[in-house]
């Protein structure tokens, strides 16, 4: 790898890094929100201890500004960070000219989002 | 204080602690977490289950962004192998049931003691093993060898890895396990880098944190949507694990991986016997 493909790749690197931080603090905050006013009202905002499950519950939860909802959100969130890194890792190496892995980490991607469509519909 | 406040901070702190285990060692912390929601808070095994998944992705994220540059993680490594665990995970969520669990216990347990043996042989008989360089034609065309700046020892270690069809081959148990059983998230997977393709250990924990969180991902949306990721449970434990991994992840790093090893070494003998009683019947 001669030295500018190098600092590319090094730069691509450090910016990958920095957007997964950035996803995990945004996750990690939103659960925080949720946890901080669920401690400080008292109350989830849902009766007993149910909790939202589907999309449509949590979005028009968090809406309502329900704790349990927007903690749900956080850790959906949270989920999602294993996914974004998958997704920032194929435009990584397709940056780099990487068409193997670019190729492998799509197949990763694909059974990731079949495996995840197969947990959403039962 | 407040029941509630008492709970979650009983929570944080379980997480705390498995988050530093956990990415230290390239582990999902499920060591930690299930027996403290299962035996002391006395939760039901599903929303334990649903909590270790949670775990899992909180350690492997947390874990990872402590790398900015993905020297110490080897990306090639992870994503050709996450083929073989994804896949092997899905199988073994599919066939659940149809298989007898007692004796994957079994089997899986027994296997962990025997690297658990294996690896104190080695140990005692010369230490630490020097990287060793060799020209593996998979590792070669599938360009897996890799560097990574050891703090321990401020050097810059140059490795290469071998036996790929067999790293290949304990990631896809790796997988099966987890669907199957939902349990060595992590065990299996170090243990297919490191005595499998004799990738070093450092390189390993953190590649084997990564990949946990991906092959995690899928079956966390089924806990998600079934409701077996309770609120109150998940988010106080995720916090902790959040903190607690990205500290694991910075200690990992200095640490000589001598230690690394010795520490490595019970725990995984714990889960194996643990995994090995559990086949015949005796929970501990």
């Amino acid at each position: 790898m001669d030295q500018s493909t190098r600092e590319e790749t090094e730069k691509i690197e450090l910016v990958i890094g920095k957007l997964l931080r950035v996803g995990v603090i945004i996750s990690a905050a939103v659960i925080l929100i949720g946890m901080a006013m669920f401690i400080i009202s008292g109350h989830s905002g849902y009766t007993g201890s149910t909790h939202p499950t589907t999309p449509s519950a949590i979005l028009s939860g968090v809406v309502a500004l329900k704790p349990y909802a927007i903690i749900m959100l956080g850790l959906f969130l949270l989920i999602l960070t294993p996914v974004l890194r998958v997704v920032v890792s194929i435009y990584a190496f397709f940056k780099e000219k990487d068409y193997l892995y670019t190729t492998i980490t799509t197949v990763v991607l694909v059974i990731l989002v079949i495996a995840m469509f197969i947990g959403y519909a039962g | 204080m407040d029941k509630l406040v008492q709970q979650l901070l009983i929570l944080a702190f379980t997480g705390l602690a498995a988050g530093i285990l956990g990415a230290l060692l390239g582990l999902g912390g499920g060591i930690i977490i299930t027996p403290v929601l299962t035996l002391l808070m006395g939760l039901p095994i599903q929303y334990a289950i649903g909590a270790s998944v949670i775990a899992v992705i909180a350690t492997s994220s947390g874990a990872t962004i402590a790398y900015l540059k993905d020297d110490m993680l080897n990306l090639r490594v992870a994503m050709f192998l996450e083929i073989a665990t994804t896949v092997g995970a899905i199988l073994g969520a599919v066939v659940t049931g149809l298989v007898n669990s007692s004796v994957l216990y079994f089997l899986f347990g027994a296997l962990l003691l025997f690297s658990v043996y294996n690896m104190i042989r080695k140990m005692l008989s010369k230490g630490e093993k020097v990287v060793s360089v060799n020209d593996d034609k998979y590792a070669q065309k599938l360009r897996l060898n890799g560097s990574y700046y050891d703090k321990a020892t401020q050097e810059h270690v140059d490795y290469s890895v071998t036996n790929v069809p067999g790293g290949f081959a304990m990631m896809f148990g790796a997988g099966l396990a987890s669907g199957l059983l939902g349990i060595g998230s992590g065990a299996f997977k170090v243990l297919a880098m490191d005595t499998i393709m004799k990738m070093p250990l450092k390189p390993s924990t953190a590649t084997s944190n990564l990949m946990m969180g991906v092959t995690a991902a899928a079956s966390a949306t089924v806990y998600f949507f079934n409701g077996a990721i309770q609120p109150q449970i998940a988010a106080p434990l995720a916090m902790g694990i959040l903190v607690g991994a990205t500290i694991g992840s910075r200690i990992m790093q200095y640490l000589p991986t001598k230690v690394l090893r010795w520490i490595f070494i019970p725990v995984i003998g714990y889960m194996g016997l643990q995994m090995l009683l559990k086949g015949i019947g005796v929970n501990i």
